[in-house]
Formats: structure tokens, sequence, C-alpha cells
């Protein structure tokens, strides 16, 4: 008989508890209070325009997303891959992938011009648009994950659980291209008219999903005394460093296609060397501290060891993974669309009017505090879950590991 | 019948039903402002439309370049007179540089400059009206369309507000509604929240009139640089314009095959 794992709710201090709680609950009425006024006033009060028509709230939002998707990636391996030490990880997964979704989702919707009218997006559709579609895959994906935790939680649904586990897997990819693809698809953009934007997405969504997941977990077990073996962390970091490592050869692919074509070369000049913020978030955020720092301390002989470390390398995943979706959304925007090859823009409509240079972006405070209260959602309904069902496991120490494998094999 | 012809079909109900077509219709909240004094160019000599659009016509327009004068901008002028554009406000507190990125233009003058020869060419820039929209096609509710007369253009009554189609558009021809609206004409309603791009003067055609705001405008000066007519109709001064000297789209590697045509670019 195999080995049972018990799952046990998050004991931590009630005082402890119902502080987090508080403070994330504070952090979300700040949120809302700034998507209210954003509302109210309209969206001149942001940084955005007509160039720039999609800031720092869909950075927040479309992270969100890839992360939700990629976290459900643990228990995926578990069950599609049937790898028997990732199940006791994957119950945590499902709700962490549940949260960050609905995070992402009301970050997306509460920046609507007309959040009012999401009853008419719900009920309208236009099948060519990936929009449209995204709207399926989003609810449709929080459905199947609600349906796969219950194959996970409940013995009488023990039976379906790889069924919907590869559904579910299948889902999460469809999920993460369609997202891409809401970028792939702009022909009339440079930086977007590329399908390569789509898998680039996927591999992103595994890497920073996996990075949010392992914090979670870390400081989920931290804070309630749990043990998480050396064996299993280590099995943890490989595979977000190759994630990682993954994210950087699509990055590399990208940019070598589009310096490839000699029409794209003005663009990939304005991001890799002249592009002011998008350069440097580039170089410094996406490149090194999304990928090459925390490559360096996942495969470092001793640090690679720390768990603290090992935190640390996930923090630095997300950050980078922040800002090279604000290059990738914004930068993009900012950059000038190029209606007439061989010509100089001299005048664009009205002094101020944006044409033929970069235009200006600075997010505004209303937008970085929506796009956080997203995060806050997503961290509240995990909190709220692990506490009051049982969704991590007692213990992830080597030892109770090394059972799993034994009654698995 | 194809996806384009579905949607249209679903929008000539739509306006026939409507009968004064879209610029009748309220927008925002479904509240309209309809300033009586000011919209009294509203009531054309010619009947209004009472049979729904149909694609017997396909608007467009011909711009002659050569005959865009420097300096000039009465087209630019005129739409926003014709519709509403110069009754926005800038909102208290905001920048002026940056209401000019964030106030709604549907067209703007364009001068441009040959990289080799520094020839200077002005043109107007506004909705080319695609045969095969990109707005159209990403728009997820579907109130970016194309109207059976070619006329692209925004239902504000399922506009979300998502912006997609401003993504997607290749010339930077929607604006989004950053502010509160106080004045509006009930001919181009305007909400805070929704996307709005040139749609050719569509009261006009449900008017029976034959022109545009910007084209007329151009007229009066002499310049004759813009000339509003129908595609299909190869008696009509476009076609006869078309004819007379090699035009061009803009991003005519998109394939979007656009409803506006470009001379001497």
């Amino acid at each position: 008989m195999a080995k049972r794992i018990v799952y046990r709710e998050w004991l931590i201090q009630p005082e402890r508890y119902w502080g987090l709680l508080a403070a994330l609950a504070a952090v979300i009425a700040i949120g809302g209070a700034a998507a209210l006024y954003m509302e109210h006033e309209g969206h001149w009060v942001t940084g955005m325009t007509n160039s720039v028509v999609w800031g720092l709230p869909h950075v927040f939002a479309v992270f969100l997303i890839l992360a939700a998707s990629g976290a459900l990636n643990v228990a995926s391996i578990g069950t599609v891959f049937d790898k028997p030490v990732y199940k006791p990880l994957a119950r945590l997964s499902g709700l962490m992938a549940a949260g960050l979704l609905v995070g992402g989702l009301l970050v997306l919707v509460l920046d609507l011009g007309r959040p009012d009218r999401l009853v008419v997006a719900m009920t309208t559709y236009n099948f060519t648009s990936i929009f449209a579609w995204n709207i399926f895959l989003y609810t449709g994906f929080l459905a199947i994950t609600i349906g796969y935790l219950w194959t996970m939680a409940e013995r009488k649904g023990n039976q379906f659980q790889r069924p919907v586990g590869i559904f579910a897997f299948l889902w999460r990819l469809a999920l993460t291209t369609g997202t891409g693809s809401i970028f792939g698809f702009l022909v009339g953009r440079t930086a977007y008219d590329t399908a390569v934007l789509a898998p680039m997405f996927v591999v992103m969504s595994f890497a920073y999903g996996l990075a949010a997941y392992m914090l979670v977990l870390m400081s989920s077990f931290a804070w309630d005394g749990r043990p998480i073996g050396p064996k299993l962390l280590k099995r943890l970091k490989d595979l977000l460093g190759l994630f990682i490592g993954a994210v950087l050869y699509f990055t590399l692919i990208y940019h070598l296609t589009n310096l490839y074509g000699a029409k794209d070369a003005d663009f990939e000049h304005f991001i890799l060397l002249s592009g002011g913020i998008y350069t440097l978030l580039f170089w410094g955020g996406w490149v090194l501290i999304g990928g090459l720092l925390p490559l360096g301390i996942v495969y470092h002989p001793r640090l690679g060891k720390e768990p603290n470390w090992i935190a640390g390398a996930c923090a630095l995943v997300i950050a980078g993974g922040l800002a090279a979706l604000y290059v990738v959304i914004i930068g993009s925007q900012a950059y000038p669309l190029e209606m007439f090859p061989g010509k100089t823009v001299l005048a664009f409509g009205e002094p101020g009017d944006i044409g033929g240079t970069v235009a200006p972006y600075v997010p505004s405070l209303p937008e970085l505090l929506l796009g956080i209260g997203g995060v806050a959602v997503a961290m509240l309904i995990v909190s709220v879950g692990i506490r009051v069902l049982q969704f991590l496991p007692e213990s992830l120490s080597d030892k109770e590991m090394d059972g799993l494998t034994a009654s698995a094999a | 019948m194809s996806r384009d012809e579905q949607l249209n079909e679903g929008r000539r109900h739509f306006l026939g039903v409507a009968a004064g077509g879209i610029a009748g219709s309220a927008g925002g909240v479904g509240v309209v402002v309809a300033l009586s004094a000011l919209t009294g160019a509203d009531d054309a000599d010619a009947a209004p439309r009472a049979e729904p659009v149909d694609d017997r016509h396909r608007w467009g327009l011909f711009i002659d370049t050569s005959k865009c004068a420097e300096g000039c901008s009465a087209c630019v002028d005129a739409c926003a007179e014709e519709n509403g554009l110069d009754l926005q406000v800038r909102p208290h507190g905001q920048a002026a540089a940056k209401w000019q990125n964030q106030r709604s233009v549907w067209v703007r003058k364009v001068k441009l400059e040959d990289k080799v020869s520094g020839h200077v060419t002005n043109l107007p820039l506004m909705c080319q009206h695609c045969e095969h929209p990109p707005c159209v096609n990403v728009c997820p509710t579907g109130a970016s369309f194309k109207r059976a007369d070619g006329i692209v253009m925004v239902d504000r009554h399922t506009c979300i507000g998502c912006r997609y189609c401003m993504m997607a558009c290749p010339y930077k021809a929607r604006s989004f509604i950053h502010e509160q609206v106080e004045e509006k004409f009930s001919r181009a309603p305007r909400g805070k929240g929704c996307v709005e791009s040139c749609n050719l003067c569509a009261h006009r055609r449900d008017d029976g009139q034959d022109s545009t705001a910007c084209a007329d405008a151009c007229a009066a000066l002499g310049h004759n640089a813009i000339v509003f007519g129908d595609i299909k109709d190869p008696t009509s001064p476009l076609r006869k314009a078309l004819r007379g000297q090699p035009s061009r789209q803009i991003r005519e590697d998109l394939g979007l095959n656009t409803g506006v045509r470009y001379a001497g670019l």
C-alpha cells in the first residue's frame, strides 16, 4: 500500500495569521480605492495615453496570469508525468493557480475603460479575437483547477485525478499560448509580429509560476515550522534553473529573429541599446536580475544549497519577470509605429502628438497600487485556503519523500 | 456567409432598427447631452436613411499629398468641429503635453521627410477603413465593427474599453476617451472609457450627403487634396482620381486593402 501523505491546515499562531490577513486586506483596500479613483476620474490620471494604451496594471495582470498557469505545473509534474515526490506539492499548486489567476483577472478587469460592462464581455463574443477566447480559457482554467483540487482531496475523486490532471495541463498550455498570442498576432507592431511570443510566454510562465510557488511553499513551511528536505529543495531549484535557462534561450531567439530582418533593426537598437529605461530593464531586469543572477545562485555549489539563497533566487526571478513584461508590454508600445519606411516623421498632428518619436510613459501611483492589490488578492486566497483546508503536507522531509518514492516503486 | 458578412449582417440589422444609425444612438451610461444649439448642422437637406446600410457602396478617400498644403490644418479643424472633438476639455490639473496625447484625435496632419532625398510630404492620417481591419479582428465583444459600406467604427454600447483595438491598429488611428465628457453631439456620442476613431462622417452617409467634413474643408480652400467617394462606383470622383495617378496604401505590406489611398507617397 502506498504511503499516505498527511495534510494539515496551516497552524501558525492566530496573531500572526490575522495580522497577515489584516495587512493583505489593507493592501487590497488601497488597490480597490486606486481602481475606484481611476474609474471615477477616467484614465487621464494614469500614465497611459493614446500611444501607450496598456500600462503597469497590464504588466501585473499578465504576470499573475502567467504565474497562475506556471504554478499549476508542480501538480502536473506529479499527476501527468507521474513523479511521486511532486504529489504532496500538488494541492498548494492548484490553490496558488486559482489564487494568482483571480488576482490577475481582477487587475485586468478593473483597468478596463468600462469595467461596469463586464457583463457585455461575458455575453457578447467575437471569436476572431484571442481576447474572447481567453475569457473562456481563464474561466475554464479556474473551473478545471477547482475540479482538479477536488480529485486530489476527495477520495471518491482520486480515480479521476490523472485524466483531470492531464486535461488541466493541456488547458494551461492553451491558456498561456493564448496570453502570448494577445501580443504575438499584432501584425502592425514591430515588437509583436512574431509567433515566438506564444511559446516564450509558456516558458516564462514555467519560471515565474515555479518561483512564486517555491517562495510560498518555503515561507509557509518556515512560518509553521514544517520541514522541507534538501533533496526536494534541490529538485525544485534545479527545475527552476532549467526554466530560467529556457526563458533566456527564448529571449535570445526572439531578438535574433528580429535582428536578422533589417526592417526590425531600429526596434532592436531601441530595446538593446538606446531605449533608456527599457534598455535598462531589459539588460538589468530581464537578463541579469531575472536570469543570470538566479541562475548563478541556483547552480552555485554552496549557495545553491542554502534555502535563503534559493528563496532569494525565486524573488529575483519574479522581479526580473515583472521587468521582462514591462519591456514586452510597455517598451513595445513606446516604440513608434513604423508607418512610413524610408521617411523621417517631422510632425504628427499637433505639437506633442507622438508619431515618429518614442512615447513617454511614467506609471502613476494608482496603477502601481492596483497591480499590488492584485498580488495581495492572490496571497489572501492562498493564505485563507491553506489555513482552513488541508492543502499543506505536514512534512516534506527527505525521509518522508524517500518513503513516497519507495512505495511508488 | 463569411465571418465578415455575418458580422455585417448583424450590424445591418442593428443599424436598420436604429434607422438613424450609430449617429443617433446614445453612448456612455446611456445619457447623451445633445446640444441643440450646436447640432443645428445635423439637419441635412437630404432625407435621413430609411434602409439598412448595404454593400453596394464602399466608401473611401483619395488623398493627393502633392496638394496637401504645408501648415494647413483645415481638415483637422473641420473634423474636430463636425464630430465635437473641439468640445473636449483638458481635465483640471493635467499637463498640456500629456493631454495632447490623451485627447481624442480623428485626423492628424503628418509631415514626412524622405531620408535620402529630403523631399517633404504632408498628408492627413485617419482611420484607413481597411477591408480586413485588425481592430475588428481583435475586439473581444465585436464593438469594433465594419459596416456593409466599408466604414469601420465602434459600437459604443458594447465597447468595454479594453484598448486591444488600439494595440492592433497599425495607423494609430484610434483614441481612448481618458476623461469625463460633459459636452458632445448626438451625431458623435462620446463617453469616458470607450474607444473611437474616424467614421468617415457616418452621420452624413445616413443623411444622404456625399462628402466628409475634411474633404469639404479642403475643397473650400481650393486645395482639393482629399476626395471622398465610392470605391465600388466606377463613375465616382474617387475612382476617377484613383485612375488619374498612381496611389498606394500605408502599410501596404499588411494586405489590409485600405479604403484610404495616397498619391505621391
